[in-house]
């Protein structure tokens, strides 16, 4: 007999985790709903943001969330830079599938190994105190380490949201994302938008790495992890809609929550591939797509 | 016809020559560092026979090879087989799961037939991981004969079945680039709706590619119990056969059959250095430099570099 009280805690857990995925798919949401950039190695970034917020929090006594302030304008420098390598050798071309790909993948692996030479294969973890404080809600418990990566993550997201629809890059950037060459004829730069739009989608990745550090300890592989995860979400949520990855995160998070707690932790990795695989296969264009 | 048989001799001559070499060094070593290179000619090939020829990217390279390895740990356990029919079972159980992935994603967009394949290496990861009738998290101990007639040593009549194997891979490469399937390929990979409005097959031949690809990297695994002795499901998914696989086709060269044939034996001879000499760390971050490096600056390979890239011929 399962309790109310175990099932409640699952779910209010599996919500917050969710928030977390909405997070680290945001970026991916932008690059590869929108701009069409399938960047595989999305969630290795979201693990260097981990690793420099870890950095800086070792070096300089910051707190992680601190840390990503800095952590956010090099992301963005390193995104645009790689979609400017991105562009040249592959988009330009026209032969951005299977080459672009297996660029994307070798930067996940290469950054993977230099943080295996780098750190070893420990785990690393923030000192910060509220990753051990818990709040409580009657018998629901509220982690801080989940609650704040939640918070932060619907920052996240909503700061994209209003940045894509409120401001002129912004919808400039979803203009690209419907008919750049009509962009093109209106006088601007479409590989430039791109530039910026990837550069943001990078450094959400760099900030939700902080997040993650808060949530759990990391050591260099854990990305592979979220690479079902985050596209799992972006799929789901009908490719380029925040409001949609969001939804489609907690959906996740719960599930996931809910086998791990009901099937056996082991189980929980199979979850969001096996979701991922199902939406394929029955609903390609998301739950909310047309 | 004659064309083919004239290149299968030469191969399988090739193939009998260098195992002579190899027998004649008459040190172990030679034969678990060639079973290595070789391993990886026959996956370089296999993953090029889709990802080169038709454009489609396969990340679970891992997956294909452990699914041939576990169901070679799987019948041991009900019957001790030859390892020729392990093979064989491994190649069907994995081209079944080729083509059933191909079946669900390939009618959509290439990408996600990519990520589905990195979707499929961490599902059956977790599923051999909770599957205690093979092992589960805790590995497998697969104990070899001491002994097989005619060969001597085991690790030589494994060496000799993968080469058996590379020489088969080899061939049917060659044999699809000179046909009419390798020229639907190419009209798949050059523009698949142009494609599909000529008449072309497209989903059809593309899950003769994916069921191929994958059947010939199950067939690789099977004999890999039996070359680690102790089999785990984090050494089996390894990332880096992923990484080796897809870097020796695109670093070779990716339109003709010598393109990861040379990728293979290249980079495969080199890790063997590289990894007694330094450390397989250092290793595989040479790979994925080399992978980026080639991608970006060479997109047609060494071949291409070298002005290899072969026009057609039709046979």
């Amino acid at each position: 007999m399962v309790s109310l009280d175990l099932l409640a805690n699952a779910i209010v857990s599996g919500v917050l985790l969710g928030g977390f995925y909405a997070g680290v798919a945001a970026g991916a949401t932008i690059s590869f709903g929108l701009l069409d950039v399938a960047n595989i190695a999305h969630p290795a970034f979201v693990v260097f943001g981990a690793y420099g917020a870890f950095l800086l929090s070792e070096r300089f006594g910051l707190d992680p969330l601190v840390a990503a302030l800095f952590v956010v304008p090099v992301f963005y420098v390193a995104g645009a830079a790689v979609y400017q390598v991105y562009h040249w050798a592959f988009e330009r071309r026209g032969d951005d599938s299977m080459r672009g790909l297996a660029f994307f993948f070798g930067l996940m692996f290469v950054g993977e190994v230099v943080l295996i030479l780098m750190f070893g294969v420990d785990y690393r973890y923030t000192s910060a105190a509220y990753a051990s404080t818990t709040l409580k809600l009657g018998s629901i418990a509220f982690p801080l380490r989940e609650l704040i990566p939640f918070l932060g993550s619907l920052a996240i997201l909503a700061a994209a949201q209003l940045f894509l629809n409120r401001t002129f890059i912004g919808r400039a950037i979803l203009g690209v994302a419907q008919d750049a060459t009509a962009l093109r004829l209106m006088g601007a730069d479409p590989v430039r938008l791109k530039r910026i739009a990837f550069g943001i989608s990078i450094a959400l990745a760099g900030a939700a790495g902080a997040l993650l550090l808060v949530l759990e300890p990391v050591e260099p592989s854990i990305g592979r992890e979220f690479i079902g995860r985050v596209f799992a979400i972006a799929v789901l949520g009908g490719m380029g809609s925040l409001p949609g990855t969001w939804i489609a995160a907690v959906m996740l998070g719960v599930i996931e929550n809910l086998t791990s707690i009901f099937a056996g932790a082991s189980w929980a990795p199979a979850v969001a591939f096996g979701f991922l695989l199902l939406t394929l296969a029955v609903r390609p264009s998301g739950l909310f797509g047309r | 016809m004659n064309d083919f048989l004239r290149f299968f001799g030469l191969v399988v001559l090739a193939a009998c020559a260098l195992f002579a070499a190899m027998r004649a060094v008459g040190n172990d070593y030679v034969f678990y560092a060639g079973y290595t290179v070789l391993e990886y000619v026959v996956l370089a090939c296999a993953w090029n026979i889709l990802g080169g020829y038709v454009g489609y990217v396969n990340f679970g390279v891992a997956a294909f090879l452990a699914l041939g390895a576990y169901t070679g740990v799987a019948l041991s356990k009900i019957a001790p087989l030859p390892l020729p029919v392990m093979m064989l079972a491994g190649g069907v159980v994995a081209g079944l799961v080729g083509l059933g992935t191909g079946y669900l994603t390939l009618r959509l967009r290439g990408i996600f037939f990519a990520i589905a394949t990195l979707a499929l290496a961490v599902v059956l990861q977790t599923l051999i991981t909770n599957w205690e009738f093979v092992g589960g998290s805790a590995g497998v101990y697969a104990i070899r004969p001491k002994h097989v007639p005619v060969f001597g040593s085991y690790i030589a009549y494994m060496v000799f079945l993968m080469l058996t194997l590379a020489v088969i891979v080899v061939t049917v490469s060659r044999a699809i680039e000179t046909s009419g399937l390798g020229l639907g390929f190419i009209a798949i990979r050059d523009d698949e709706v142009a494609a599909e409005a000529t008449g072309v097959p497209t989903l059809q031949l593309k899950l003769i590619a994916t069921t191929l690809s994958g059947a010939f990297m199950g067939m690789a695994g099977a004999p890999l119990p039996y070359y680690v002795t102790f089999l785990e499901p984090s050494s089996a998914f390894n990332l880096s056969y992923a990484v080796n696989s897809i870097a020796m086709p695109l670093i070779g060269g990716t339109t003709a059959w010598f393109g990861p044939v040379l990728g293979a034996l290249l980079l495969g001879i080199a890790q063997q250095v590289v990894t007694v000499t330094i450390s397989s760390e250092v290793n595989l971050l040479i790979v994925g430099l080399l992978l980026i490096g080639f991608v970006v600056l060479a997109p047609q390979g060494l071949i291409g570099m070298l002005g290899l890239t072969g026009r057609r011929r039709s046979g």
